[in-house]
């Protein structure tokens, strides 16, 4: 049972709050010989596995680190990491793969998708007063969505096997109404920054995880 | 429980088949507009799922919920979409879904010589064991009167 993270989308699909709770780590380093027996691709990401999953390296993970030596911007100590790995002479290397971290660009990107899938959802339903999508399951996680009367929606990510998500939502709106809009500080529909806002949301999840229970 | 819609898309968004059932409220959009928002959605979900995943996973998205409806999805390898829309009471149905595609599909669509693989589906053996695969099921059973448009 396991709450990975939560997000608060306004009414006009931007992110003002998101919290990750746990955050798996998946990383693999192995040493390569020549040639390589992995497929790469630059995208926006970084350097992408695109064919030739083998030893927990899976399609879509990304080179962190070369010898130990931390990637940045598709570089090692200014050299393109695509020329080091096409050289028959730097080999053998230690490379290290593991699956892309969001950036905070991206989670505002996918906050406004989750909106705009939203009220899609509405739109194709086969009966009429349907809500959003409310509950979202793949076979890894399961997203619980619930939108209050304002329009503001309260996003969890968590296990599928969690329990009392239903109970989370409702306690954080809660926490929000009463940390984030008590706040005089705080100017509506704008990131939330309240230090008591974010000591409330952690020990919600964080009870929620325990006891299956926001209460 | 009821089972309102399925629709089965191919890999490039082309609608191959949609059947509904009991369908309460018309959409507002001309049926093209309506299935490419159905796609352009689905597609959607997809790409937003695998960046949202704490973890690697297999087969993705399964199925979302909404207050009065639940829409299940299968992928099969070569692209094919099937979606499921039923009541919010029906489980899982990746089996069914699963099972739809290689008893039913695969038996009176592929192996029809005379249906393009890319092209509507115009069989009405199709539709008839599609009908009947379906209504096996406990979900499909009170479905007595079927609904025409």
């Amino acid at each position: 049972m396991t709450i990975y993270s939560v997000f608060v989308i306004n009414k006009a699909g931007g992110l003002i709050f998101q919290y990750d709770h746990h955050k798996p780590v998946i990383e693999m380093e192995k040493t390569f010989g020549f040639p390589l027996e992995l497929k790469l691709e630059e995208q926006s990401e970084g350097i992408t596995v695109i064919f030739g999953q083998r030893d927990g390296i899976r399609v879509g993970h990304i080179i962190l680190s070369i010898n130990g030596k931390p990637v940045q911007s598709g570089k090692v100590d200014g050299i393109p990491v695509m020329e080091t790995i096409s050289k028959k002479e730097n080999y053998p290397l230690s490379i290290k793969f593991g699956r892309p971290k969001l950036s905070s660009n991206q989670k505002i990107m996918l906050a406004s998708m989750f909106h705009s899938l939203y009220a899609i959802s509405v739109q194709l339903s086969p009966k009429s007063g349907s809500s959003g999508i409310e509950k979202l399951e793949t076979d890894v996680f399961t997203l619980h969505c619930k939108q209050t009367l304002t329009g503001v929606k309260f996003v969890v990510i968590s296990d599928n096997k969690q329990v009392g998500v239903d109970t989370l939502l409702n306690k954080l709106y809660h926490v929000y109404s009463d940390y984030a809009l008590k706040n005089p500080f705080y100017s509506l529909e704008m990131p939330i920054r309240a230090e008591q806002f974010d000591n409330h949301v952690k020990a919600t999840v964080e009870k929620t995880q325990k006891t299956g229970s926001a209460y | 429980m009821t089972v309102y819609s399925l629709h089965i898309f191919n890999k490039t968004g082309g609608c191959l088949y949609e059947k509904e059932w009991k369908r309460s409220k018309k959409s507002s959009l001309p049926k093209e507009q309506e299935l490419k928002l159905m796609f352009g959605m689905i597609h959607s979900i997809n790409s937003f799922v695998s960046k949202m995943s704490p973890t690697d996973f297999k087969d993705g998205f399964l199925s979302y919920t909404t207050s009065a409806y639940k829409l299940h999805y299968y992928e099969t390898p070569t692209g094919l979409k099937f979606v499921f829309a039923t009541d919010v009471s029906v489980g899982n149905t990746r089996e069914i879904l699963r099972k739809l595609y290689s008893k039913v599909y695969v038996e009176y669509v592929v192996r029809n010589p005379l249906i393009g693989l890319d092209v509507p589906i115009e069989s009405s053996l199709f539709d008839c064991k599609l009908e009947e695969y379906l209504t096996e099921y406990e979900f499909f059973a009170d479905q007595n009167v079927k609904q025409v448009p």
